[in-house]
């Protein structure tokens, strides 16, 4: 615990709190959406909001990877598990997130082959070591974890192995920032850009946010005194009259971004058309499919799936949530029939998941606290 | 998955370039090098692993401070149990390897 305590700097803290307040004009509503999974589940974590005055408000963003999946995604790729040959492996994030006849880990107890794996290399690790059997690898991810699945397919198609391929559900975070700026119902000030997908993509892309849609972006690191200072910097740019992207995160985000993880997803991947995200619809040119050169180590290309699409139970509000309109408690399900343990939507399996970090945050006291009494 | 764990080079390995040994506080796994082609890889370098994937060089301080975050954040045991599951090792262990595959950097 000792970590929280040095972390919490709270001189540091309550300055940028302070900083936030001064430069925070008080008749104007600020509405700044951290786009990445990762920050709202700091945000929560820490109590963030408690240091922002009123009229500053986080509207958590799309990008949490299992959250914007829809079911129907989920079915096909289960639907392979059908065959006995097959096995099916996903990360551990998967496992719990519900299709229409359950989750991957509830197939499992129904005597279907699913395997954990915690990177796609091991998938392919496991074509090598079970020969006999076809191991789909159930991709899922933004520019964080997509150069990974590029890679391990580059690495398939070298050794030539038959009995392995990707169902893949890749995401790229830019378009999905397009489509929420592009609702009719969202109004927003600022973003607060995700940090380790920048690892991968740079700064540059989110330029146009700021060039065109005259909206200040900061790419940031995760912990509190990160995203408060983030937010300074964003209502320095507001208050300005300014719109650049900015980067808070040097110490771990090049500007430029990652160049052989870029190749290997350009060598690997193209553009699907378009591709349905829960609560956002379909997005065009938002996804990853694999290019026909590779089209061996395709799920998609090699076998048929239903290509099923269905929608979210009908009480359940995750696509309002996803989209910003709606808080995870103002959803009829929240904390009732739809908990931790018993997920109805993605956005409570995922710590990333805005349903679950309110669920298991938000009660509670803030976490210094909770650390102190704990010494 | 979205976690960024550093992780500390220990060793290249001596038959393919882009396979690494790290040691993650204690945990030592491969990893995969070859998204940091652009980089020059040694044992005492720093590195941000993805899904067993090297995607960043970082200095030691940037290390010490990831790993800050993954405890502050409450996800350092989720990190840990994600390095320990590279390589099936927990699935299949070293013994069930074909011959071939068990002796890695380890041996
Ligand atoms: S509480 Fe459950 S059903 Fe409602 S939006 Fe959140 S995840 Fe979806």
């Amino acid at each position: 615990m000792k970590y929280v305590d040095e972390f919490r700097a709270p001189e540091l803290i309550s300055k940028a709190g302070e900083e936030i307040r001064r430069l925070a004009d008080p008749k104007h509503h600020y509405r700044i959406m951290e786009v990445c999974g990762g920050h709202t589940h700091a945000i929560y974590r820490f109590g963030l909001k408690d240091l922002l005055p009123e009229n500053v408000e986080l509207i958590h963003g799309p990008g949490c990877p299992v959250c914007v999946l829809p079911m129907g995604r989920i079915d096909d790729g289960l639907s392979l598990t059908a065959n006995p040959e097959f096995i099916f492996a996903a990360f551990g994030d998967m496992m719990r997130v519900p299709g229409t006849h359950g989750s991957p880990l509830e197939y499992k107890a129904r005597g279907m082959d699913v395997r954990i794996v915690y990177s796609p290399a091991d998938a392919l690790k496991l074509a090598r070591l079970n020969p006999q059997k076809h191991v789909v690898f159930f991709a899922i991810g933004f520019e964080t974890t997509a150069p990974s699945t590029a890679l391990t397919i580059i690495r398939a198609r070298a050794e030539g192995l038959p009995n392995f391929s990707v169902f893949c559900n890749h995401v790229t975070i830019i378009p999905a920032i397009r489509a929420i700026l592009d609702s009719p119902d969202m109004r927003l000030d600022g973003f607060v850009g995700p940090g380790h997908v920048s690892t991968v993509i740079g700064c540059r892309p989110y330029e146009w946010i700021a060039k065109d849609q005259g909206k200040p972006v900061v790419v940031s690191g995760f912990e509190p005194l990160d995203i408060l200072q983030s937010i300074v910097m964003l209502l320095r740019q507001l208050r300005g009259g300014q719109a650049i992207v900015e980067n808070q995160y040097k110490r771990v985000v090049p500007w430029e971004g990652n160049p052989a993880a870029l190749r290997a997803m350009a060598e690997v991947f193209e553009l699907r058309p378009y591709f349905e995200w829960r609560g956002l619809g379909f997005i065009s040119q938002s996804a990853l499919k694999i290019r026909s050169a590779y089209g061996e180590w395709d799920s998609e290309q090699r076998f048929t799936v239903p290509g099923v699409r269905v929608t979210d139970p009908k009480a359940a509000q995750c696509g309002e949530v996803l989209k910003g309109v709606l808080k995870p408690s103002q959803c009829k399900l929240f904390g009732r029939e739809c908990t931790p343990e018993q997920p109805v939507g993605a956005l409570m399996v995922s710590s990333e998941g805005s349903c679950a970090a309110h669920y298991n945050y938000s009660q509670h006291r803030p976490i210094t606290i909770d650390a102190a009494a704990s010494l | 998955m979205c976690l960024a764990i550093p992780g500390k080079i220990i060793e290249i390995d001596a038959h393919n370039a882009q396979q690494a040994m790290v040691d993650v506080v204690g945990v030592r796994r491969k990893v995969d090098l070859g998204l940091l082609a652009e980089e020059s890889i040694r044992p005492g370098d720093w590195v941000l692993i993805h899904v067993g994937f090297a995607m960043s060089k970082i200095s030691e301080a940037e290390a010490a401070d990831q790993m800050r975050t993954l405890m502050i954040l409450g996800e350092s045991a989720a990190a840990l149990e994600e390095v320990e599951g590279y390589g099936l090792e927990n699935e299949y262990p070293p013994s069930e390897y074909p011959a071939s595959k068990s002796r890695g950097l380890v041996s």
